[in-house]
């Protein structure tokens, strides 16, 4: 070998090294954000942490940042309460649109409407707000409320679950389509082949070979709604009290975090505050996200991550 | 009708029914935007920053927005580019093939999706305080950043693993380094994914406004410095819906419409980049 | 013992996990013939075929052992520098895999990534090889095309001249042929016949008559285990084994 081309040589197989080096700590620290992030947060929101009991933080409904307690029971119950209700209005929804999307719907129609819930997905935040102000608010109001002899502003729970649940509905049926889809054509043969109905073999062999994937996919849509912020904000009425119906006004977590900034740090103790609420939200939507990927990673859909 | 079919009937009217609803959801939040926004669009808003009194009804438009969050989304996509890309051609082409550790990578980027954005802000704002920053262009753009890293990285990831192996077996058998390889080969292969992996990541970018309340502020001069708070326009929307008075409200639809158009427009990109640079590709 | 065999394998093994891949293969691989790798699939012929320029080793978990000496040089050697080792092999696999790029900077591909800048000796190159491979006629006017436009069995010739471009002794072919039409089948396989005057050349197949027209060298591999190696004729139409005999004779398959 001349001289020359040893040179690069050389130079390439140093590249080589070098680079693999460097991408490797790169990966390996880009992995660290999530952990990064979690102490960030957990270290703020130690001051409120040692003033009070983490007991009374929790399930205490007394909020007076000004006077220094702060009960989050409130916004944990709003956020419980509009997560529940998007969810219960998203799942059936979901699941049936993403049987007949996998299932029933001619190649065509597939390949127009992927895109079109492609576009439900990309819509900011902000705008399905103004929809939900604009639509569901006075819809309420004027037309559910009065059906159900009640009085409402429109701005409540309820609003806030079905802006929610439409938020979550791109999110569900893409997964759910796919994992469906998953399902070897063969258990579907074999089924049919012993005179089941179409239906019958989607209900026994396919819904049940899939379920483990739609529960995930499930799990992640509630995740997804648990942490949505803009949107909900606007449609909820933000009381931060205990809502007792569906045409109470509620008070979610991140609407408070989001809605707090101006006054945080002119309070003491209330940025710490408002950080833990995140922190909490933060560890529950961790929480959710892991159980629901291992159950993606799972025997069945490993080729998801090892491909 | 036996029993059987009768079932089935049902769900299946259930089922076209409930895609009908969703299609039907779907033209009605764009029907509404349009419909109230078109009227209040004019040509003044895309090119005049507020004036005095804008948010009273009077004259200006928001250009300061459109702007900020052309730089802000722009220059976090370029951010996030930088680690996104090393990491995705480390997991498919320097590690070993179905490793521990792009299993465990995978399943992190797939876990720090799922954040809400809104954490992501808290996350943001502590990590403003800590470099002692105040809200900004740059701390707005390190938190959406961090905000579309996932994303991206994921979406990227999906397009280069489908890169076949015998592809990148073909190049290092022509003596070429894993560095030539992920450079020469993948990233020409994924070209127009990569593409679309971007598009994506701005897209979701552009349109998120949890993350910038606590770090971009807001502004109603145009951007000028890093270190200076910056207008965004999912913000811009949010204030001004938030007033009563009309003419205000209805700017706000029309920005609505404005960065509605904008991510319509990305997505159509991104469909016609995926055709247009598929020539090289290899199937 | 003193060899001057291109490639020479003693005592190799291949785990892929727990999964003993290959084992205690121990050959000498004879210069300038066609040596063709007999048995049935999943035998290990194609991880043999790897195992020669270290295309193992992006693969998780697999662990190898023994020795393969080309030129000399033990290539698991953990000293060993990888690049240089997979110059000296050209590589055809089951399907073409052009590089994603024109049908010129396909071939011009490894020449300049060991450092040859100068444009005229580049056109040099390529005109040359796309000759060797016999497709210089029908791109030479289209040397800029997309390689991906190319047809399956042009595109198996593009591959074969990209992989000589880089100066290799040894052309390694993982059933070159399996993708491809009769008619571009023979094509390739004339090309082997004639580049085995300057070349070593090993493939693996499982076509039995394609054994027969190209093989002056046979190896069978059963189980990961190899079971006979000879002279083509002696392997093909007097096998020494039982086991030889029924593959040959299609018992086992």
């Amino acid at each position: 070998m001349s001289e020359e081309s040893l040179g690069v040589q050389r130079r390439r197989l140093f590249w080589d090294r070098a680079s693999e080096k460097l991408l490797y700590l790169l990966v390996i620290s880009s992995g660290l954000i999530v952990l990064l992030i979690a102490a960030t947060l957990y270290f703020r929101s130690r001051p409120v942490l040692q003033m009070q009991p983490l007991r009374s933080l929790l399930f205490s409904l007394d909020w007076h940042p000004s006077r220094g307690s702060f009960g989050f029971l409130p916004f944990i119950a709003g956020t419980l309460w509009v997560t529940c209700v998007a969810m219960a209005l998203a799942i059936p929804v979901c699941l049936l649109t993403s049987i007949y999307i996998a299932e029933y719907a001619p190649k065509k129609f597939r390949e127009w409407i992927n895109p079109l819930i492609d576009i439900l997905a990309g819509i900011p935040s902000v705008v399905y707000g103004i929809w939900g102000v604009l639509v569901i608010v006075p819809f309420i109001k004027e037309w559910l409320a009065p059906l159900f002899h009640v009085s409402s502003t429109g701005y409540c729970v309820l609003a806030g679950g079905m802006v929610l649940a439409v938020m979550v509905f791109p999110f569900i049926i893409h997964l759910s389509t796919e994992i469906l889809k998953a399902v070897p054509q063969e258990l579907r043969d074999a089924s049919l082949a012993l005179g089941a109905t179409k239906w019958q073999t989607i209900k026994n062999v396919v819904m049940r070979r899939a379920m483990p994937g739609i529960v995930a996919a499930i799990v992640l849509g509630i995740s997804r709604a648990l942490g949505e912020t803009i949107a909900v904000m606007m449609v909820v009425g933000n009381v931060a009290r205990l809502p007792k119906s569906l045409f109470d006004p509620a008070y979610p977590l991140p609407a408070l975090i989001a809605n707090n900034y101006g006054e945080m740090m002119s309070i003491p103790l209330y940025d710490s505050a408002l950080l833990f609420a995140s922190f909490i939200l933060l560890l529950v939507v961790l929480y959710f996200n892991v159980v629901s990927r291992m159950i993606l990673s799972g025997s069945k859909w490993s080729s998801y991550y090892y491909g | 009708m036996d029993k059987r079919s009768l079932e089935e009937n049902i769900f299946k009217t259930l089922m076209v029914g409930s895609t009908l609803l969703i299609l039907a959801v779907l033209l009605m939040i764009l029907g509404t935007i349009v419909v109230k926004g078109l009227p209040f669009l004019s040509w003044s808003m895309l090119t005049q920053a507020p004036k005095s009194g804008y948010y009273l009804g009077k004259e200006g438009g928001i250009l300061n927005a459109i702007l900020g969050s052309l730089y802000l989304t722009g220059g976090a996509t370029i951010l996030a580019f930088f680690i996104s890309l090393p990491v995705t051609l480390y997991l498919n082409v320097y590690a070993r093939r179905g490793s521990r550790l792009v299993y465990v990578t995978r399943f992190v980027f797939d876990v720090l999706w799922g954040i809400p954005s809104i954490v992501y802000g808290a996350f943001g704002f502590t990590l403003m305080l800590f470099f002692g920053l105040h809200t900004s262009l740059l701390a707005g753009m390190i938190t959406v950043a961090f905000l579309i890293l996932p994303i991206m990285t994921r979406s990227m990831d999906e397009v280069i693993r489908m890169v076949p192996n015998a592809l990148l077996d073909a190049s290092y058998a022509l003596g070429a380094t894993r560095w030539e390889t992920a450079f020469k080969v993948v990233v020409r292969q994924a070209l127009p994914g990569i593409l679309t992996a971007v598009l994506i990541a701005f897209g979701r970018g552009i349109g998120d406004a949890a993350s910038l309340i606590f770090t971009a502020g807001f502004t109603d001069s145009l951007p000028s410095s890093l270190f200076r708070p910056v207008a965004t326009l999912p913000l811009t929307i949010f204030f001004q819906f938030s007033t009563p008075i009309p003419e205000v409200r209805g700017r706000a639809y029309a920005a609505a419409l404005i960065l509605t158009i904008i991510i319509l427009i990305i997505s159509v990109v991104s469909r016609f980049l995926t055709k247009r640079f598929a020539r090289h590709v290899v199937r | 013992m003193e060899s001057n065999a291109h490639i020479r394998v003693n005592n190799l093994n291949v785990f892929y996990g727990k999964d003993h891949a290959l084992k205690d293969i121990s050959v000498e691989i004879p210069n300038k013939k066609i040596t063709v790798i007999i048995g049935p699939s999943g035998c290990g012929k194609t991880t043999l075929l790897k195992s020669f320029n270290r295309l193992l080793d992006p693969t998780d978990n697999v662990k190898v052992t023994g020795e393969v000496f080309v030129d000399g040089e033990n290539i698991y050697d953990p000293n060993i520098e990888v690049t240089h080792i997979r110059k000296k092999m050209g590589l055809l696999s089951q399907k073409p895999y052009p590089l994603p790029m024109s049908i010129y900077d396909n071939i011009a591909y490894g020449p300049r990534l060991h450092g040859e800048k100068n444009k005229k000796k580049l056109d040099r190159i390529v005109e040359h090889f796309l000759k060797t491979a016999s497709l210089w006629e029908e791109v030479k006017n289209k040397l800029s095309a997309p390689a991906s436009r190319l047809s399956v069995g042009q595109q198996q010739r593009l591959c074969l001249a990209r992989g000589l471009a880089v100066g290799p002794e040894i052309i390694l072919g993982d059933e070159p042929t399996s993708a491809l039409d009769p008619k571009s089948s023979q094509h390739i396989e004339k090309r082997f016949l004639e580049l085995k005057q300057h070349y070593t050349i090993v493939i693996v197949t499982h076509i039995l008559r394609q054994t027969k027209r190209l093989a002056d060298y046979v190896l069978f591999l059963y189980m990961g285990r190899l079971i006979e190696h000879g002279p083509a004729q002696e392997v093909l139409e007097n096998p020494k084994q039982e086991m030889t005999r029924e593959y040959i004779q299609g018992i086992i398959s």
